[in-house]
């Protein structure tokens, strides 16, 4: 029989078999933020067992709350800093260096095909996007993954999403994984692992297929992954092309962990785009989504364009496509913040960051912030934010307060207009 | 082992998440004591805030809920706000993953039961206190109320999670074994 892509990491990577249903594996990136490592680390310190199995496999940031907002966030920086330095951490990204975990590892080419990822984050899955098994953790996970290299998982149970057709004009990635959760419910695939495959997938581009891995966990998956092909090779062709004679050598090589044709799927979706309209959330859960006509006109105080799902320089020129030339609506905060330095600089090079000043918007340094309402950005009762984030939950932005999710061209949109807009009215 | 049961809250909602467990402004708090004050302080039930003061709250060792229990955020403060407030068993339909994973690597219990078994739960509510044990050695909830009405229901329980609990965690666990 054959195996999933999956299967196949998991197989590559099994240390051992406690039960017939349940997997140890060996751990490649070991990815760490000062917001659930601290209370790991100082476990470890108490525990008289302050070690690193290796310390290449660590790769730590600080970007939930940067630069430290108060002493506490100041207290936990500290605690990563100086672990980091303790363990001689080579990979550890401070202030000015730092950027949204999920958007900086990648760029620095760290995940690769096969690869296991852990992180005390539940959007880790967003690395699923380079052929990688990723999932999100606990703290005790983690502890452990620092400690020991390992970490047990269920076998893996994998559901085909096959995405058919083609992408209208101003739907994104984005809208695809919206109607994919709507679809599923939060808990559509709880304890799977969704494999995006199909025409639509196989044309996006990395910064989309990480926006389409990311929500997966808004479906309740343990990981979203996508097949590594001509596309995973080019974005990691800086950091390979030592290894492989040719891109076309890479791609080959990755091949090697597509899923088999015989492989067998728990379940599998499948979902033609060609006539998927911009969707939004309302409510209180990532599921509760309809097509943007059905909420157009309401009411908009705060635009935030950046996070871990939609932050990279891909989506932060769709956003400019809007904005370039006009001004966010005088009852609107516009806040961006780009999702890393390197793709900051990039939006300055490329004139983008004066296109979002000139229109009236807040540019922030790359950070989670507002995300989940820690600092940045955070909202007053009754208000309500257009976000390209990836959680609308009750209280996530501020207590009280409203996301709805879309993405960073229906954002715009929003900023323009100060209610949710049919964003084809400004495209031409 | 360590005995696993006791007063028993009932919350009748599906997906609570672990935002509403425990909010995001606390994670910035280093030991899980000061998460005390601050288990479920921003849950809605039927758009009404939730009473954290509530006596019967206050006294639970065990919760009982319904579907996909700790979805969203891995954050493993959502278990500690639990354990620091004596709450040692949740029960539900399901659970997120990660959250689920989280209660046992801690080595206190996510038991899962059918729906219809959760009903059966439910039906106990009224006036009074409920008491609910967990047999671990027959894979058994036992759950009475205060007019001696009994309920008693069977789950399965991941073996491997069954071992992470007797082992006191999964850090134990792993630290003896790998």
């Amino acid at each position: 029989m054959g195996q999933t892509i999956a299967e196949k990491i998991f197989a590559a990577h099994l240390r051992d078999t406690p039960t017939p249903e349940n997997m140890v594996l060996d751990i490649d990136v070991i990815m760490c933020h000062e917001i659930t490592t601290p209370i790991a680390i100082m476990d470890l310190v108490d525990k008289g067992m302050d070690r690193v199995i290796d310390q290449s496999l660590i790769k730590a940031v600080i970007d939930h709350v940067t630069p430290a907002k108060d002493s506490k966030t100041a207290t936990q920086a500290k605690i990563m800093r100086d672990w980091a330095k303790r363990h001689k951490i080579k990979d550890f990204f401070d202030v000015g260096r730092n950027g949204v975990c999920h958007a900086l590892f990648p760029e620095k080419g760290f995940i690769r095909p096969g690869n296991t990822v852990i992180m005390g984050d539940s959007h880790t899955c967003t690395h699923g996007a380079f052929g990688a098994f990723a999932a999100g953790v606990g703290t005790t996970d983690l502890e452990v993954g620092i400690l020991k290299g390992v970490c047990a998982f269920r076998k893996p149970q994998s559901m085909k999403v096959e995405v058919l057709g083609s992408l209208p004009t101003g739907v994104y990635a984005k809208d695809v994984i919206l109607k994919i959760i709507k679809q599923l419910t939060v808990n559509g695939a709880t304890d799977m692992v969704m494999e995006f495959c199909g025409p639509v997938v196989e044309q996006m581009n990395m910064s989309a297929r990480m926006t389409l891995c990311n929500m997966s966990v808004e479906a309740g998956a343990t990981s979203g992954l996508c097949l590594p092909d001509k596309v995973t090779a080019e974005y990691l062709w800086p950091f390979i092309q030592d290894e492989y004679a040719s891109l076309e050598e890479a791609t080959e090589d990755f091949s090697k962990w597509h899923s088999d044709p015989d492989a067998e799927y728990a379940e599998t979706l499948t979902i033609d785009v060609s006539d998927l309209r911009p969707q939004v959330t309302y409510n209180y859960k990532p599921d509760k989504v309809k097509d943007i006509d059905e909420l157009v006109g309401e009411k908009i105080d705060q635009v935030y364009i950046g996070s871990c799902t939609n932050g990279r320089i891909e989506d932060i020129r769709i956003a400019a496509s809007i904005l370039r030339g006009r001004t966010v609506a005088d009852s609107v905060r516009g806040i961006l913040t780009p999702a890393t330095p390197a793709i900051y600089s990039q939006a300055l090079d490329e004139g983008l960051i004066k296109i979002f000043m000139d229109a009236g918007f807040c540019v922030l340094n790359p950070t989670c912030g507002a995300c989940l309402g820690m600092s940045s950005g955070v909202l007053a009762e009754g208000e309500s934010c257009a976000s390209t984030t990836n959680r609308n939950f009750n209280g996530r932005m501020g207590k009280g307060g409203m996301v709805h999710l879309m993405s960073p061209l229906s954002a715009a949109a929003a900023a323009v207009t100060g209610e949710i807009t049919d964003p084809a009215q400004f495209i031409n | 082992m360590k005995e696993f049961g006791g007063s028993a809250f009932f919350i009748d909602r599906d997906d609570i998440n672990t935002d509403e467990i425990i909010p995001a402004k606390y994670l910035t708090e280093i030991t899980k004591r000061a998460l005390q004050p601050h288990l479920l302080e921003d849950l809605f039930l039927d758009g009404k805030e939730f009473d954290t003061e509530a006596e019967e709250f206050q006294q639970a060792s065990v919760l009982v809920t319904r579907s996909n229990f700790g979805c969203g955020s891995s954050r493993e403060h959502a278990v500690w706000a639990l354990e620091v407030n004596d709450i040692n068993v949740v029960i539900g339909e399901s659970f997120a993953r990660i959250f689920r994973q989280n209660m046992f690597n801690c080595g206190i219990l996510a038991v899962e039961l059918s729906k219809a078994d959760i009903d059966q739960l439910f039906s106990l509510t009224g006036d009074g206190a409920i008491k609910i044990g967990i047999e671990l050695d027959r894979d058994t909830v036992v759950a009475e109320n205060d007019k001696g009405e009994r309920v008693e229901c069977s789950f399965s329980m991941n073996p491997f999670d069954k071992e992470l609990v007797a082992a006191g965690g999964w850090l134990a666990y792993a630290d003896q074994k790998y």
